[in-house]
């Protein structure tokens, strides 16, 4: 059945057992993203050094897929640096507007793989981004440039080359559904 | 002295007039098919309505043999256009048991009608009994759609009037007992839906037109939720305006209504300008057709129109009150049903008197995109989210709801088939 590839185990349980649910303390950007279809919200906060982010906190209220998302984005992006954590968004945005036609990158997306078949419900899409748009926004009041994180190395390279000193900023692809 | 014997049972609902079901059901085409292996469960209507083979052969037959502009040519077909343009007004016109077709304004949709109504106010000329100033007041309600709060919102803004609004009590119905000082010398407008979208209840209309044109405000009704599904006779009702949507009454998109009483309609000035609402154009200056003409600039939506005609005849020929007895019995039904459903919570009315059959409710733990989403997935269609209602939802605390729509061709197997559904909801939420 078609609606178990929506529902991952992986995704139920991310959404009964949120991974590091809940607002802290200090942070540097913050963003509130609300679907105004749905109602669906969610706040995110980032903890950032400028090269990396040591905390990444969220509070929300919505959908299976739009607060697992949540968690998932939490537990992939925490403690990363911040050009990594670029190109892991920039995976999971591909991923979402692929329409079911892109194969996911375990090793980039660990957990963001199980979103693989929401990508086939396009109503569904804006809820999967949400907190990763909320994230977007956050880093960047917090400072931080995506710095052109599409031409940056494959995740198995050392982690040191992109970083904040490259000026040209690229915007992540808009997915609307 | 004749003495009166009282029968058995319900005497008085002897004389409803009934329809066989799976009769209506064979009209329409798309109640045949499957949505992900299932026969589709469509409880959607209270969004938009399927649409019987009468209507859709109606449109095609109009576009096959009769396509022209209304009111501008003098060809055959040009002639036929109008005609069935204007018959399916007088159609409407009938259907509501408005005094005249003239009273019958068709738009885009309700959206439209509403704003017609909020523009033509807002172009009246100072001192005219439709102009609004700073001081003056419209009411509407907590549980309106949004097409019946944001024009409002917009005309105080460019008046300076003021919004205000009848709260709505726990049970889900408006909370009268302000309705003195709520509507006073200083409300120019009362407008609400006479039938909600998401609670489903039907709201009462005498009290508050009777206090409404005491202090000499208009009353208008966004009967959206009204026309489709229960008989509506305006002369009756004795409000000044209503709007209706055709798309959720068996109609196509791309047609609405605004029914108002003439003598109003042809004191407002026009909204939109351009061609067929004019009476005599020069480079100066321009006057004006009288109503409807006068608030349907451009080329109608011709085709539109005649589909809700023969939605009109199509509704006709079941009876509206066999349609409201039809969805009275499943609205019975249904809140039964739902009530034995684990941790189901309903919004609005819960027993079937003064409802709808429009019924929302949250599933506890379960956000309603995911109860829709697995809905769909045994093929059962419902509405979720804010419902283009977001206030009333805040005033029930919740972001967002399920709701289930029913129309004449829904069944009992049908909510049957909901309350399946919400078993498999649970079971993969548990
Ligand atoms: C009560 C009510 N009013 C207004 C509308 C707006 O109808 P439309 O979108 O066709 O203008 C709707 C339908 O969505 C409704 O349910």
């Amino acid at each position: 059945m078609q609606i178990d590839q929506l529902y991952q185990e992986i995704i139920l349980d991310h959404y009964k057992h949120p991974h590091g649910r809940g607002l802290r303390e200090p942070f540097l950007g913050e963003a509130h993203h609300v679907n105004p279809t749905c109602g669906d919200e969610v706040t995110i906060r980032v903890a950032t050094d400028g090269a990396s982010f040591s905390d990444i906190s969220y509070d929300g209220m919505g959908c299976s897929i739009s607060q697992a998302s949540a968690s998932v984005l939490h537990e992939l992006l925490t403690g990363r640096a911040t050009g990594e954590a670029f190109r892991v968004v920039d995976g999971f945005v591909e991923l979402m507007g692929g329409r079911g036609q892109v194969t996911p990158d375990e090793d980039l997306l660990g957990d963001g793989v199980a979103f693989a078949g929401v990508a086939r419900y396009p109503a569904r899409v804006k809820c999967a981004l949400l907190p990763w748009m909320a994230f977007k926004d956050a880093a960047a009041r917090a400072g931080v440039d995506p710095a052109a994180p599409s031409s940056a190395p494959s995740p198995s390279a050392p982690s040191s080359s992109p970083s904040l000193s490259t000026a040209e900023a690229q915007e992540a692809p808009e997915v609307k559904a | 002295m004749t003495t009166i014997a009282i029968p058995q049972g319900m005497p008085q609902y002897d004389g409803v007039p009934r329809f066989d079901v799976e009769k209506v059901r064979a009209d329409f085409p798309i109640l045949g098919r499957e949505v992900n292996g299932y026969p589709m469960v469509y409880l959607d209507s209270g969004n938009t309505s399927q649409k019987p083979r009468q209507v859709i052969d109606a449109m095609r037959e109009h576009l096959e043999r009769h396509n022209g502009n209304v009111a501008r040519s003098v060809h055959q077909v040009g002639t036929e256009a109008t005609e069935a343009y204007e018959g399916a007004r007088a159609k409407v016109a009938q259907f509501i048991s408005a005094s005249t077709p003239h009273e019958v304004v068709f738009t885009k949709n309700a959206t439209e009608a509403i704003n017609v109504v909020a523009y033509a106010f807002s172009n009246a000329a100072p001192g005219s009994r439709f102009a609004l100033k700073p001081g003056d007041e419209i009411v509407i309600s907590e549980m309106e759609h949004h097409s019946n709060i944001v024009p409002w919102q917009l005309l105080c803004e460019r008046t300076g009037a003021k919004l205000r609004w009848f709260s709505v009590t726990d049970a889900g119905r408006l909370d009268l007992a302000p309705l003195e000082e709520l509507v006073n010398e200083r409300t120019k407008l009362v407008s609400y839906a006479l039938v909600s979208n998401v609670l489903g209840t039907i709201n009462p209309v005498s009290a508050i037109t009777a206090r409404a044109h005491e202090v000499g405000a208009f009353v208008m009704l966004d009967a959206s939720q009204a026309v489709p599904h229960m008989p509506v006779d305006v002369t009756g009702l004795g409000v000044d305006f209503i709007a209706f949507t055709g798309h959720k009454m068996c109609g196509p998109t791309g047609i609405g209504v605004l029914w108002g009483r003439h003598e109003l309609l042809a004191e407002m000035p026009p909204v939109l300008g351009g061609g067929s609402m004019i009476e005599t154009v020069s480079m100066e200056r321009s006057t004006f057709a009288p109503p409807p003409a006068r608030f349907e600039a451009g080329t109608p939506p011709i085709t539109e129109a005649v589909g809700l005609g023969a939605a009109v005849d199509y509704l006709t020929s079941l009876d509206m009150r066999a349609v409201q007895w039809h969805e009275k019995e499943l609205t019975a039904y249904a809140l039964d049903a739902l009530a034995t459903v684990p941790g189901l919570r309903l919004f609005g009315p819960n027993t079937p008197v003064g409802r709808g059959g429009t019924l929302s409710f949250a599933l506890d733990g379960v956000h309603p995109h995911d109860v829709g989403q697995i809905l769909d997935s045994v093929g059962v269609e419902v509405r979720v989210g804010h419902h283009c209602a977001r206030p009333i939802c805040q005033r029930y605390g919740v972001p967002a709801m399920t709701r289930a729509s029913f129309y004449l061709y829904t069944t009992v197997e049908e909510v049957d088939a909901l309350v399946r559904g919400l078993e498999q909801v649970r079971k993969v939420f548990d």
